[in-house]
């Protein structure tokens, strides 16, 4: 994969089988993401902005094209690769938060660094960095159900970021939440877009989002109808 | 950190895992209480039956039936040679067997009059009571069972009424000299026991005997062909089979309760596994192949088998070890078949019974945690994501 660029997809297609007929949620997508990015797919319901983001997030594989992410194909990843690759070098991040309900802010961060094999003391280093970033160092050892949802997506966000991965993938993440929030957690994704050079791509069709984003890729029907500058590519510059 | 994870997960579901465990945990004890209190009735039982009557085995005469009445008749002999010299040497003792009816308090009752020597030292029998008496009244000595159920008391006559060879009646008086409390039924209920001399007199069969008692740790002499030697182990063989069907019994019912322990821990990860779709997603974002989810799962059920350990640890354990102390009272009017039961049965509670009944319980738990997870190695991450299953 040519230097700087992150994702490349092909001609992807998806098609889901629906009773006896089929619906194409991609209908040949093709698009590059690259480093450092704050790009965002945006389009109505139904349009596949989560389908692709599956794709390029290695949680599922295209009915045709290629999608190659961090140069791995995902379409011929077995299911063990797939998982190393999104432990290792993507962040989720979901509308609806998606914590584990039985760990505290503090473990739940800590969670995506288990698999990695670090020693307990990097882990701690590395969870508190993170949790700073999101300005929740008060609130570690709060539960899931004790956290508002600002907090609980700035715990999510925490929990993307704390491996350092190269890409993050936010699915509707403002969603449930209110402009207030919407608005710190967008600042604080953009921060550490700009701060630690982190790639962010987003699937969204809130405004607020859309208001932050540099890069605008708009998908209709499974297609990739337009692909511009987003209302915030005037602003700081990526590092 | 799959264990971590689980044990946080079955600890965070709270009530719901407790009740699992605890359901299971009440099979787990149970089993090992009823195992227990078998072995401890086994042991009892067959320690008492060899020191009363067993002994080191027996060597009968071939007719002899102690559940046939009818045989009592033809089933004597005389004392082989071979065995006299152990009887002399006080290392086996001689038995005369005889029908008989008695008349206490004006009612008939059919009994076995046994002989035995006075001075022997091979059964624990209290028989030294026996020595001495009148010319005109024989000796006799009951068990506290007979003694409840004819109403006689020490130092109470009861008429003695038997068939000499010849096919006459004689009759006699007995006189109560002792009563002995004793476990063993068969050397008790409807037995008295009498000088082996007195009653060879009694049915003119000098010499004789229908059986004889072996100390134990002796070995049958050779040159007893014509009798059959029945070892402790042949003897015991009843309260064997009692045993092994109380066993098959009790299994059953450790099978019912451990199934509905099971049940709960099933419907558990059955609710889980539907409940926690997204959570199964998250897991598989954040980098778990769907083989980890499975164990996880797996080991979330497995542990409410721990758990049950754990809590069974805690109640059971004190319990179990106190009823073994004190013992597990047998109610009055149970007689145990015919079997030897104290007042009480201590039970057994050994290491091999305890562990061996947890280690299966948490075999099957993880079986039983296991199956519903089969569903998770269909399920794709977009569905898991989303609630739904694939």
């Amino acid at each position: 994969m040519e230097n700087g660029v992150l994702v490349r997809t092909e001609n992807l297609v998806k098609i889901y089988p629906l009773g006896h007929s089929q619906v194409r949620a991609l209908n040949g997508v093709s698009l590059t993401v690259a480093r450092g990015e704050f790009a965002g797919l945006v389009g109505p319901s139904g349009s596949g902005k989560t389908t692709l983001l599956n794709i390029v997030g290695s949680l599922d594989a295209p009915t045709g094209g290629s999608a190659e992410v961090l140069g791995r194909k995902v379409e011929t990843l077995s299911h063990r690769e797939a998982a190393a690759l999104r432990n290792r070098y993507i962040g989720f991040i979901f509308q609806t938060f998606n914590l584990l309900p039985v760990y505290s802010a503090y473990e739940n961060v800590e969670f995506a660094l288990l698999l990695l094999g670090l020693s307990a003391a990097e882990r701690k280093k590395a969870v508190w960095d993170a949790l700073e970033w999101v300005g929740l160092t008060d609130r570690a050892r709060s539960k899931p159900s004790q956290l508002s949802g600002g907090e609980s997506q700035r715990v999510a966000i925490a929990r993307a970021m704390v491996k350092r991965p190269a890409l993050v993938l936010a699915d509707e993440p403002t969603a449930n939440l209110d402009a207030a929030n919407s608005h710190h957690i967008l600042d604080t994704m953009e921060k550490l877009n700009q701060e630690l050079g982190t790639t962010f791509l987003f699937a969204t069709h809130d405004q607020k989002v859309i208001d932050h984003l540099r890069r605008k890729i708009v998908l209709v029907d499974g297609k990739v109808t337009r692909d511009e500058p987003g209302p915030a590519a005037a602003g700081p510059a990526k590092p | 950190m799959l264990l971590k994870l689980a044990v946080k997960n079955i600890l965070g579901a709270g009530l719901r895992s407790w009740l699992s465990a605890f359901v299971i945990s009440l099979a787990l004890v149970i089993v090992v209480w009823n195992q227990g209190i078998l072995i401890g009735f086994d042991r009892q039982a067959s320690k008492d039956m060899v020191d009363a009557e067993y002994g080191g085995g027996q060597v009968w005469q071939p007719a002899y039936d102690p559940q046939d009445l009818l045989t009592f008749e033809f089933a004597h002999g005389p004392v082989p040679e071979a065995l006299e010299g152990l009887i002399a040497e006080g290392r086996a003792t001689a038995i005369l067997v005889a029908q008989a009816s008695i008349y206490p308090n004006g009612r008939m009752r059919t009994v076995v009059l046994k002989g035995i020597d006075p001075l022997q030292k091979t059964v624990v029998i209290p028989s030294s009571s026996l020595a001495g008496g009148v010319e005109d009244e024989v000796p006799v000595l009951l068990g506290n069972r007979m003694a409840k159920a004819t109403g006689l008391s020490q130092g109470d006559t009861v008429t003695i009424r038997w068939r000499e060879p010849g096919g006459s009646f004689n009759a006699l008086d007995g006189r109560i000299v002792a009563l002995m409390t004793t476990t063993v039924p068969t050397i008790d209920l409807n037995i008295l026991w009498v000088p082996l001399d007195r009653l060879r007199a009694m049915t003119r069969l000098e010499g004789e005997a229908t059986y004889i008692v072996l100390s134990p740790a002796v070995t049958p002499p050779a040159g007893v062909e014509n009798w059959v030697f029945k070892s402790p182990d042949d003897l015991l063989q009843d309260i064997r089979q009692l045993y092994k069907t109380k066993s098959i019994g009790r299994n059953i019912m450790f099978v019912l309760l451990l199934s509905l322990g099971m049940l709960a821990v099933f419907d558990t990860q059955v609710l889980s596994i539907f409940r926690r779709r997204k959570e199964m997603g998250t897991l598989m974002a954040l980098g778990f192949t769907r083989g980890m989810v499975i164990r996880l799962f797996t080991l979330e059920g497995t542990l409410h088998g721990v758990l049950a350990a754990i809590l069974g640890a805690i109640y059971g354990l004190p319990l179990l070890f106190y009823v073994k102390k004190i013992g597990f009272a047998i109610p009055q009017n149970w007689e145990g078949f015919g079997f030897a039961l104290g007042d009480k049965i201590f039970p057994v509670y050994g290491a091999g019974l305890i562990l061996g009944t947890t280690a299966l319980v948490l075999a099957v738990t993880a079986v039983v945690s296991f199956l519903p997870t089969r569903k998770i190695a269909k399920l794709k991450a977009t569905d898991a994501l989303r609630g739904r299953f694939s």
